[in-house]
């Protein structure tokens, strides 16, 4: 014979769910997150950014478009983003991703206003990119961090080393709240003198600390053939035979002394 | 029916009763008398070459409105030529206003040589509208008579010459009231009024005598007031600029035409009918012709100026002096407002400079600026100004003179943030920040990517300085639908543009590029759009040789063959390394590195 423990019924818990839901505080500082598209939000808690974050996008390729996919999510929602120090951004790209570009702005700063330029932005703007041009002072970057987290803005400082061309003098000091890092990526769809770029698979590794501290893997097609950002299957199963994996891992590729 | 020049006749113990009731006071030429000459030699206003205003002497001679100075002048040589000066009459009048403010405490004033007000208290009090008409009129005439004759020798006192016979001359030339041809109307509403006292002035014309007398139109009685008059007289009031008066005496000429004379003609018009003919214009008049005036008189307070400025001696050279001083002023000028319950949601900032430059930018607040918030925003713009060093000087010299005019007075209700900052507006927010940026920074450091059409990625978008952009249009784009992520505005037809996805990084200067086959021979294509050789290898500036996993292309691009000196031709390809991907262009024999793949 089994005996129903009324208070664990169903029924009894959705009542005290919809008579005590009128009590719970409006909104906790860890719900108030920036939306992101579909692809990022399962490995996101709340599927979104948590305001006052420092996100690092790092990676020897694709930082840049991990960083403009994570962008499009917001500037879809109603928010602004503005960029200071990145002068080098395909907006075309940035548009094809879903980034709103009429909620963007681009500020150029010489590197002495560059603190007291992105303070101020901080203030207002949801979201901030920046890119490695300039390096804070790790008080200066201590002091941005906290004004992000009293504002309520996310900052995302785009990383990252392109193949002949040095980005920065030295690394941005380490307070990232989320860490996103770029750890493989391949390009699908060209051959020797045919097909051309056509989709790209990467792998990110997420991780960070609070609530982001688990480290997670994230497969993506950035972008896949029709230009979206999706999930990549786990198991790859019948991959289609037009899919040629164009490349190996990061690190691997051939120098010659020429 | 109406009573015209029967001053005596009683008037209806009603006709106070109405809240419309208006008394207007017109005073013939005001042009003309404000110059305070002597009315018997001939005298005109002109503007613009043409006679706006005439005195009795001109008058008498013939010379009409619209005449121009030669047609004056060929009427009556000895005529004195004035230019109009809307000041001049206005200050003349304010003696009359003066005068009028005695019965009523506000008057409304249509223009310089007009003014109205509800008879709806001073009839009441005075005996009626009629009583009360006939008062103000005498007042009036009193009022403009001593007006002149002041003016008149103050004029000679400052011209000293033949006083005697001068002073002789202006006794007998201004000495009667009927110098100024004063008329004073009462009717339901404004503009009705405005023709009766028209109308007066008319009638002492036409009888000859030397005293108008007010036209009194009763209450509800303004329809039959109208109905014999000239349909023109219509046009008196109804319209204020000058694109509508023309296009009033359009639409009269054209009422003529189709036999409709007289005012009560054109109320006897079906109004759907009018509505159709004559559109907006025609129903206001055909409203007042009906006598169902609907235009308020605005009584309203003059807006008062919260504007506060202060003179900075000698002038700041520093930030900090100059914010010092707009920290003072931002006090008073929220003390002041404050004091009316009021708060200002948008602030002009306006900074004059002893070189003579004038600065000012407009700040704004999604709720009302607080003493210490008006300060702030004066410091961030002084910043910007003066402050030397990398950011973009803008003026030279110190400051010398600050003010700072509230730009929306709003009544303060105070403002409630969010808990967590919930009720911000994320544009406002944004536009607040750039604008302090732009203080910092210049005007064009701020820009905004635009998305246009082009064949390479960097002509596919251009960075646009924000005050080239409407941003306040682009809010409605809040909701696009997720599944058109597709930029369409980039999507004409381009033919050799490249195909999609976009490189991520375009490089704002191209790098050179070195690209070489096996044997290390540099690759080149053919005007065929053909490769020499296979690319094996390629490097960006001096940086270590990558060898080529992947490649495509090429992609051949000629542009501007017809001019000589825009003409480019360019082939593009993409090459991966790695996981790394470029787009490389070779141009006139070397290779660039253009955008990256990242």
């Amino acid at each position: 014979m089994r005996v129903v423990d009324p208070k664990k019924s169903p029924e009894a818990i959705a009542h005290l769910r919809t008579a005590l839901a009128p009590t719970r505080p409006v909104v906790l500082a860890e719900q108030r997150r920036l939306p992101l598209v579909q692809a990022f939000q399962e490995v996101f808690p709340g599927g979104g950014l948590q305001r006052g974050s420092i996100v690092h996008v790092s990676g020897a390729v694709g930082a840049t478009a991990v960083a403009l996919a994570i962008a499009a999510g917001p500037t879809q929602a109603g928010s602004w983003a503005a960029c200071v120090g990145v002068d080098q951004i395909g907006w075309a790209a940035a548009a094809e991703m879903g980034v709103q570009l009429q909620r963007v702005a681009v500020i150029q700063t010489p590197a002495s206003s560059w603190a007291t330029v992105t303070a101020a932005l901080v203030d207002s703007f949801d979201l901030v990119l920046c890119g490695s041009q300039h390096a804070p002072s790790a008080q200066e970057a201590r002091r941005l961090a906290a004004r992000a987290r009293e504002r309520g803005s996310v900052v995302m400082l785009i990383g990252g080393e392109t193949p002949g061309l040095a980005r920065s003098a030295r690394p941005w000091p380490t307070l990232a709240d989320v860490e996103l890092c770029v750890v493989h990526a391949e390009w699908f769809g060209i051959g020797h003198g045919s097909g051309r770029l056509r989709q790209r698979r990467i792998t990110l590794d997420v991780g960070g600390r609070r609530g982001m501290s688990r480290s997670q893997r994230l497969e993506l097609w950035l972008p896949d053939a029709s230009g979206c950002i999706v999930r990549a299957e786990r198991v790859q199963g019948s991959a289609s035979t037009e899919l040629t994996p164009a490349v190996g891992l990061i690190g691997t590729g051939l120098r010659d002394a020429g | 029916m109406y009573n015209s020049s029967s001053p005596h006749s009683a008037s209806s113990p009603h006709s106070a009763s109405s809240a419309e009731r208006t008394l207007v006071v017109l005073c013939a030429d005001w042009p003309a008398v404000a110059t305070a000459r002597p009315v018997k030699k001939p005298l005109v206003v002109v503007h613009a070459n043409r006679v706006i205003s005439v005195n009795q002497g001109a008058r008498r001679q013939g010379i009409a409105h619209g005449f121009t100075v030669r047609e004056a002048q060929a009427h009556s040589p000895a005529v004195e030529v004035v230019q109009y000066d809307q000041q001049r009459d206005a200050r003349a009048f304010e003696s009359v206003l003066a005068a009028i403010e005695e019965f009523v405490p506000r008057v409304e004033v249509l223009e310089p040589g007009q003014c109205a007000f509800p008879t709806l208290g001073p009839s009441g009090y005075h005996g009626g509208d009629r009583a009360l008409a006939q008062l103000v009129l005498t007042r009036v005439q009193t009022a403009v008579l001593q007006t002149v004759v002041q003016q008149t020798a103050v004029q000679q006192t400052a011209m000293q010459q033949t006083a005697m016979q001068q002073t002789a001359m202006q006794q007998t030339a201004v000495g009667p009231a009927c110098s100024v041809s004063v008329g004073v109307g009462v009717a339901d509403g404004p503009q009705a009024a405005q023709i009766a006292a028209k109308e007066s002035i008319l009638q002492s014309h036409h009888s000859g005598s030397e005293v108008s007398q007010p036209v009194v139109v009763q209450t509800g009685k303004t329809a039959e007031f109208l109905s014999p008059l000239p349909i023109e007289s219509l046009g008196v009031s109804t319209c204020s600029t000058q694109a509508s008066q023309s296009a009033a005496a359009e639409m009269f000429d054209v009422a003529r035409r189709l036999g409709i004379r007289t005012v009560g003609r054109f109320a006897a018009l079906p109004s759907a009918d009018v509505n159709a003919r004559f559109g907006n214009l025609g129903m206001s008049a055909y409203r007042l012709a009906t006598g169902f005036e609907t235009t308020p008189l605005n009584l309203a307070d003059p807006a008062i100026d919260f504007s506060v400025e202060a003179a900075i001696d000698p002038p700041a050279e520093r930030v900090d002096r100059a914010a010092f001083v707009a920290v003072g002023l931002a006090e008073q000028l929220h003390a002041e407002l404050a004091g009316r319950g009021l708060g200002c949601s948008r602030v002009l900032v306006v900074a004059e400079t002893d070189a003579g430059d004038r600065i000012e930018r407009l700040w704004r607040h999604e709720g009302a600026l607080s003493a210490a918030d008006i300060a702030r925003r004066v410091r961030w713009q002084l910043d910007g100004w003066l402050s030397t060093g990398a950011s973009v000087r803008r003026c030279s010299g110190g400051v010398q003179r600050l003010q700072l005019i509230p730009d929306q007075v709003i009544p303060d209700t105070g403002m409630q943030l969010g808990f967590w900052g919930g009720t911000h507006n994320a544009t406002e927010r944004a536009l607040q920040a750039l604008a302090r940026v732009q203080a910092l920074l210049g005007v064009g450091a701020v820009k905004l990517p635009e998305l246009r059409g082009g064949r390479s990625p960097s002509e596919q978008y251009e960075l646009v300085p924000i005050d080239a952009v409407d941003i306040s249009a682009d809010q409605s784009a809040a909701a696009v639908p997720s599944s058109d992520r597709r930029p369409s505005s980039a999507a004409g037809p381009w033919p050799g543009r490249l195909p999609l996805p976009s490189p991520t990084v375009v490089w704002p200067q191209p790098v050179e590029a070195e690209l070489i086959d096996v044997s290390g021979r540099s690759v080149g294509v053919s005007g065929r759009g053909v490769m020499s050789t296979v690319p094996v290898h390629y490097r960006v500036g001096l940086g270590e040789w990558q060898k080529i996993q992947h490649w495509a292309g090429p992609w051949c691009i000629e542009q501007r063959w017809w001019d000589a000196i825009g003409h480019r031709r360019r082939a593009r390809l993409q090459v991966v390394s790695g996981a790394a991907a470029h787009l490389l262009t070779l141009e006139a024999g070397q290779w660039w590195l253009e955008a990256t793949y990242d």
